[in-house]
């Protein structure tokens, strides 16, 4: 599954991330946000106005907002 | 050993460094820039007990060194004493929140491997047991093997502490320098050395994870956020009306003990109608800015600007910008400045670049001065129903206008000028805080400091500058003062360009002072008009006035739709200058803005005069 389906207040384990699909300078941000291989994640909260982006992913102690495209780009498995 | 002089505050964003920063200096600061580079060099002094000064560096927030956005590779060549003309740091005060030990943790270790002598404060303590965590310094600075100090800022706790501790980190370079690490093994290392500290955790409470279930909530979120910022302008409106009229009736009073102390002559129409009305005029604006800037600098301390960004990620993402651009967009409504500067923090450069050339296009605090003369004097002060007025409605149409105009140029330019692969949005979204008064209150202060003194200088001195060319040569017997003055030649000249869109000769004369600074056309045409008057009488008669029965309607809503675009602020096109680093974007800026400010006075004055208006 990707981060992006991941439902509201599940948490899980990012496995792997096509760091490919994003631009080498965000990834850079990602990484160091802690957003990398190994982290535990959960989703709290998702959209504006009825879209889907953007994504407020709990990380730690700190929540991260990024978009769809970048949680698409990340395996994540129930944890 | 050589003595202490230099200190700085290094961490990641949001780890409350500017609290520290202002706690452990008080207002002795100085806010600059450094040389050669666009960033802000917030530097304080600190006083070592033995009463010795330090000066301490406030740097902005990074997450490593190795990072790319403009603010935060500043951080890296000043703690690397990179900056020409500026000294590596002697001590580094690394400051870590203690309730997000895991992520703070992993830029610290980067820089105590450096082998510099540095001490971490161990800060908001406070809002670490809030949420359940009892944190171990000793545990941490064993692990660490530098000194650590518990703080919390706001509460001066621990300050005495820290500060001896920078008094003698100069005599404890940190005990083992670490081999070079990647950012990975940092993060490993960084939940071993938290674990170890953490000495219990309870179930944590997180106020601000049941705050951001209403702020962030896809539907009330975006409500609340618009309900607030109407909130904003009507408090900038209304709540400052009455120490504006205040601050007036102290420029006229003054006005009045100069005419009537000094006698009648050239020296007093220089001090009455040249500096008295010119500065007087924009002076006072500064409740309207200090209101505006009370909200931005709240909005930004209590951590809910970034859930602002959140919601207005989706609708800039339509433009091609983030959310990012939001906060720098928003301060531009005070003034461009400080919202170009705020754009450093975005760190794609394309991205950056768009939000810079749209910045100009919110409407900031110095055309209020421009609206506020024109809607009162052209505009019947009549309701349009439901308590609507329709002064307000235009100015409110004029605040839209601004902004739909900027989403356009940023929809074109980044499909042009700017085009590069769509920008995302990543940002850390910080905890709630309670904004602390004397912070605000400091902040505050800064800004109204800064209007004041752009007023004291700029325009003071295009004021006078003015006045002198409206003044001389001296006309003769019959002729009019603006007509003979040097001024009212250059104005006859550049009246033939602007006569198309119905602008006058009056206007053609305030448009080239203001180049300076928009405001200035204020107190320009105060100026020029309180020279053609006739007597006392007539130059005492308010300016709006005298322009409701001087220009027609087409024409005052010509210069409106003109001031709505044109780019008339030297300072804006200087920081741009010195952001974009060259004359590149600046004229790009200039040209663009002149040309849809021409184009949209000209449609405006056309259609108003073909609808009979």
């Amino acid at each position: 599954m990707t981060l992006d389906l991941l439902p509201i207040g599940e948490s899980a384990r990012i496995v792997a991330i096509d760091w490919t699909a994003l631009v080498p300078e965000e990834a850079h941000r990602l990484r160091a946000l802690g957003v990398d291989n190994g982290a535990r994640v959960a989703v709290a909260h998702r959209g504006v106005l009825g879209g889907a982006d953007p994504i407020a992913l709990e990380i730690g102690r700190m929540t991260v907002a990024l978009r769809r495209v970048h949680a698409r780009a990340m395996q994540v498995e129930p944890a | 050993m050589t003595r202490l002089r230099t200190a700085a505050l290094v961490g990641n964003p949001n780890a409350g460094k500017s609290a520290l920063f202002n706690a452990l200096t008080g207002a002795r600061q100085k806010i600059a820039n450094y040389p050669g580079v666009t960033v802000e060099r917030k530097a304080g002094r600190l006083i070592l007990p033995s009463g010795e000064p330090v000066e301490l560096l406030d740097l902005p927030g990074s997450y490593a060194l190795d990072a790319v956005s403009p603010d935060e590779v500043v951080t890296r060549k000043a703690i690397l004493g990179e900056l020409s003309g500026e000294a590596a740091p002697q001590v580094l005060v690394i400051v870590l929140d203690a309730s997000n030990l895991e992520q703070h943790l992993v830029f610290a270790q980067e820089v105590i491997a450096l082998g510099r002598p540095c001490v971490v404060a161990l800060n908001m303590i406070d809002l670490a047991e809030r949420d359940g965590l009892t944190i171990d310094p000793a545990a941490l600075e064993t692990a660490l093997g530098v000194p650590v100090v518990a703080t919390v800022a706001v509460r001066r706790r621990g300050l005495d502490q820290l500060v001896a501790a920078i008094a003698e980190a100069q005599a404890r370079p940190p005990e083992h320098h670490r081999p070079h690490v990647d950012m990975t093994e940092r993060r490993v290392t960084a939940h071993a050395i938290a674990d170890a500290a953490i000495l219990s955790e309870t179930k944590r409470h997180r106020l601000h994870s049941r705050l951001d279930r209403v702020f962030l909530h896809p539907w009330l979120g975006p409500l609340i956020l618009f309900a607030l910022l109407f909130v904003v302008f009507q408090a900038v409106f209304a709540g400052a009306a009455p120490f504006a009229d205040a601050l007036q009736g102290l420029v006229d009073r003054l006005t009045a003990v100069v005419r009537g102390a000094l006698p009648a002559g050239l020296p007093r129409d220089l001090l009455t109608d040249g500096i008295l009305s010119g500065v007087g005029s924009v002076v006072v604006f500064l409740p309207q800015i200090v209101i505006l800037f009370f909200f931005i600098l709240t909005m930004e301390a209590s951590g809910y600007m970034a859930r602002a960004a959140f919601l207005m990620d989706r609708m800039m993402a339509h433009v091609g910008l983030s959310g990012r651009s939001f906060i720098p967009l928003l301060s531009s409504f005070a003034c461009a400045i400080p919202g170009i500067m705020a754009t450093r923090s975005i760190s794609d450069p394309k991205d950056r670049l768009t939000t810079i050339l749209i910045a100009p296009l919110m409407t900031c605090s110095a055309r209020l001065p421009v609206y506020g003369l024109i809607i009162a004097a052209f505009i019947p002060r009549r309701s349009v129903g439901l308590g609507v007025g329709l002064q307000g409605l235009v100015l409110f149409a004029l605040y839209v206008f601004g902004i739909v105009a900027a989403m356009i140029v940023a929809l074109v330019l980044r499909r042009s000028v700017t085009k590069g692969a769509a920008s995302g949005f990543i940002m850390e979204l910080p905890k709630y805080q309670m904004p602390r008064p004397r912070d605000l209150a400091l902040g505050l202060f800064q800004r109204a400091w800064i209007f004041l003194r752009r007023a004291g200088t700029i325009i003071f001195t295009v004021t006078i500058v003015l006045w002198l060319l409206l003044n001389f040569p001296r006309a003769e017997a019959g002729q009019d003062q603006v007509d003979a003055s040097v001024a009212g030649h250059i104005a006859n000249g550049l009246a033939v360009v602007v006569e198309p869109i119905g602008f006058n000769r009056d206007i053609a004369l305030a448009l080239i002072p203001a180049m300076a600074a928009r405001e200035v056309a204020v107190s320009s045409l105060a100026t020029s008009y309180a020279v053609s008057a006739k007597n006392d009488t007539e130059q005492a008669m308010k300016l709006g006035g005298r322009l409701a029965g001087q220009w027609s309607l087409p024409t005052a809503l010509a210069f409106l739709a003109w001031f709505v675009f044109a780019p008339q602020c030297l300072s804006t096109i200087a920081v741009t200058r010195r952001e974009t680093n060259g004359w590149k974007w600046p004229g790009f800026m200039l040209l663009y803005l002149f040309a849809l400010a021409y184009i949209a006075a000209g449609i405006t004055y056309w259609s108003a005069v073909a609808l009979g208006l």
